[in-house]
């Protein structure tokens, strides 16, 4: 998942302090907080708006018309809540939607002066690297910090957060309430009964997620019990996994997140030594997902529950 | 950087030793009728012990770690079972272990390879670490010295960067391995231009130099992508369980050949422990027998980096156990050390495996956590012995 090449990119990189901070205040009462905006429900327009993100209270005095996103799920909030016509410039890991203004900037080695050479008057980042929130303060820029949701919850209130920010706040509730009942009528239709294992790999290593991280809580909507729960907690929310534990365990699912990033697919994983007798390759239940979706919090949830849910029918079925 | 501190000579008979400067032409044959017969012997108040008696101690504890090895793992099986899988394979031999054919192709495709790869590599990098620091009369050597490490490192970014899908994924033992010999290589062309005559000083610092330019690309090109940066950091802590058969039979014809060439240089590198001057009159010509030490323990090097990534601390710190065990003579550090390190790393990578079964750690975490209060517990326990 590429929050896990992130988050290690982040050690390597000696930015990990910051990147944690920001991430710390945010999964606790920061950005999941239900936007506390200047009235309660605010209508949209209704400006100047305050709006609990990662890094505090932001008070936004006019509608933003000049958004620079340097996070891909911010992103695809921003243009799933109508407000994309306000975005300027996006990161070069935003390819999605296929209009957002893809630039050079880096959400991971942010430059404060090529952000402000983009002219916005909003800021959304999903990681305070490099003292860049900081730095956009003493310009003047507000910023908001939306880090990676941990829970479902978070990915609602994000949206939320967005749409009061950006003077989008109906749509951004008709979005939030939208995927929610999406994934209850997934999850309400998935087969009862059969409890079905899982193996949601990251990488080729192979990284794993448990069912602890926000796309492991995506497959307990459906019921799936995860091998890699089976790693100690000392192992993190992304363990590595011994390959003759998953030979061993023989899942009955197998989801690849690694299939941009690695090419991985079926034959791939037919190929690896010893894999070639695990009955989700023989049965056809590996899952080949894409990358970016597997690995980002915003709207297109949806479009992943969409596939864990046809697979989930084919092999109880 | 100071130059490199001359190591204490290895051959305390000198010349005694020797058959005569004729014999010094060839590589002299381990384990002929003079190397069995020579006590290996040093001023040192170290235990002397027969090569013959160390040989067979370590490949004890080898055998006895790569049976460990075989029979622990993540799946869980009973070693019992496995024990009779085992014995069924051998010729003439008939066992029911009762296990499934995914459990055994479990242990014979997975399992197995695994724990020979580690053991390959193990002795890779430790003989390859006895030789460098032959050739270099310096403790601190390493196989990564002189950019080995530096140069996979640059192209398995590339790589990893470049060329996506699984074709990247597959390319990555190659790329590793013709990145180490080109950063050997680069390291001792420019120390050789640099220097006059083989000099081992200018050849350090020429490995410092071409590790510090390496270096700075891989970064250079690591941070265009820095979202694959994980991938990077995860090849280079290491790791065994990914070549399996594969990866075992790619390497064997390039550890085979570089494991016998420095194994045949032993006496040549007792010679050059005198120093070079000693080692001329005698007859010796350094200048060569450095060169092709080099290149086989660079070679060796590449082949263990190509499967298993940049495995820290096994290359420097065997062979010192090694010698405060068993002498100083290469003709013990350099087979003990192809054998401690392949049982060190076996064992390593079992810890790796275990400990949060059935999620790993990275084997060059063990190495070095598990490694360094084991090198210091043995120079404790020797510390009558001089370094």
């Amino acid at each position: 998942m590429r929050r896990v090449r992130t988050a290690i990119a982040g050690m390597v990189l000696g930015t990990l302090g910051l990147a944690g901070c920001g991430q710390s205040s945010g999964s606790g009462s920061g950005t999941s907080a239900t936007p506390v905006a200047s009235g309660s429900a605010p209508a949209v327009g209704a400006f100047p708006v305050t709006v609990q993100a990662g890094n505090g209270s932001v008070t936004l005095t006019s509608r933003p018309g000049r958004i620079v996103s340097l996070s891909p799920t911010a992103t695809e909030i921003l243009y799933a809540i109508g407000a994309g016509g306000q975005v300027a410039a996006v990161d070069d890991q935003s390819d999605y939607p296929a209009e957002a203004p893809k630039t050079s900037l880096s959400g991971f080695k942010p430059n404060v002066e090529a952000i402000v050479a983009a002219k916005p008057d909003l800021v959304v980042l999903a990681n305070d690297l490099e003292g860049v929130v900081k730095g956009l303060g003493k310009v003047g820029v507000p910023v908001l910090v939306e880090p990676a949701a941990t829970k479902l919850d978070e990915t609602y209130d994000q949206i939320r957060d967005l749409g009061a920010a950006t003077g989008n706040a109906d749509k951004a509730g008709q979005v939030a309430d939208g995927i929610k009942g999406e994934l209850d009528r997934l999850a309400a239709a998935a087969p009862k009964g059969k409890e079905l294992t899982y193996y949601h790999e990251l990488d080729t290593t192979p990284y794993a997620a448990t069912s602890g991280t926000f796309i492991g809580q995506i497959y307990g909507l459906f019921g799936l019990k995860n091998i890699a729960d089976a790693a100690p907690g000392a192992a993190g929310g992304y363990p590595k996994l011994s390959a003759e534990f998953i030979v061993k365990a023989d899942p009955d699912l197998i989801f690849l997140a690694d299939t941009k990033c690695c090419g991985q697919n079926a034959a791939a994983l037919a190929g690896r030594p010893g894999w070639s007798g695990l009955s989700a390759i023989k049965d056809g239940h590996v899952v080949e997902l894409d990358d970016d979706v597997a690995s980002r919090w915003g709207p297109r949830v949806v479009d992943l529950a969409e596939a864990v849910s046809a697979a989930v029918q084919k092999a109880a079925g | 950087m100071t130059p490199p501190p001359p190591e204490r000579p290895a051959t305390p008979d000198g010349p005694d030793t020797l058959d005569g400067p004729e014999s010094l032409d060839g590589p002299a044959t381990p384990g002929g009728p003079d190397a069995a017969d020579t006590p290996v012997a040093s001023r040192t108040a170290a235990p002397v012990r027969s090569r013959g008696r160390s040989l067979a101690v370590a490949v004890a504890v080898l055998a006895i770690s790569l049976t460990l090895g075989v029979m622990a793992g993540a799946a869980g099986l009973s070693p019992r079972a496995v024990a009779l899988a085992l014995a069924d394979r051998l010729p003439f031999v008939s066992a029911d272990s009762g296990l499934s054919p995914p459990d055994l192709a479990l242990i014979f495709q997975l399992r197995v390879p695994r724990v020979l790869l580690a053991a390959l590599v193990g002795g890779l990098l430790a003989i390859a670490g006895a030789g460098y620091q032959g050739v270099f009369r310096n403790p601190l050597a390493d196989p990564y010295l002189l950019g080995a490490a530096a140069g996979a490192g640059l192209t398995v970014t590339l790589v990893v960067v470049f060329l996506g899908g699984n074709a990247g994924v597959a390319a990555v033992p190659v790329a590793a391995f013709a990145g180490a010999v080109g950063g050997v290589f680069l390291a001792y062309a420019l120390g050789n231009t640099a220097g006059r005559g083989g000099g081992t000083a200018t050849l350090v610092l020429a490995g410092v130099a071409v590790t510090s330019f390496l270096t700075a690309i891989q970064t250079f090109v690591q941070q265009l992508k820095v979202e694959e940066l994980q991938r990077i950091y995860s090849w280079i802590l290491g790791d065994v369980g990914g070549g399996g058969w594969e990866g075992l039979a790619m390497i064997a014809p390039y550890a085979a050949v570089s494991t016998v060439v420095m194994l045949l240089h032993g006496r040549l590198l007792d010679v050059l422990s005198v120093g070079d001057e000693e080692a001329v009159s005698l007859g010796l010509r350094a200048a060569r027998v450095r060169f092709t030490v080099l290149l086989a323990a660079s070679l060796a090097t590449a082949s263990a980096v190509a499967v298993s990534g940049l495995i820290a601390f096994v290359g420097i710190v065997v062979p010192h156990v090694v010698r405060r065990l068993a002498g100083w003579s290469y003709r013990v550090v350099l087979p003990l050390s192809f054998l401690g390190g392949a049982a060190f790393l076996v064992l390593a990578d079992l810890v790796a495996r275990l400990v949060l079964a059935p999620a790993e750690l990275p084997i060059g975490v063990v190495t070095a956590f598990v490694g360094a209060p084991f090198f210091v517990a043995v120079l404790r326990m020797t510390k009558r012995v001089e370094t």
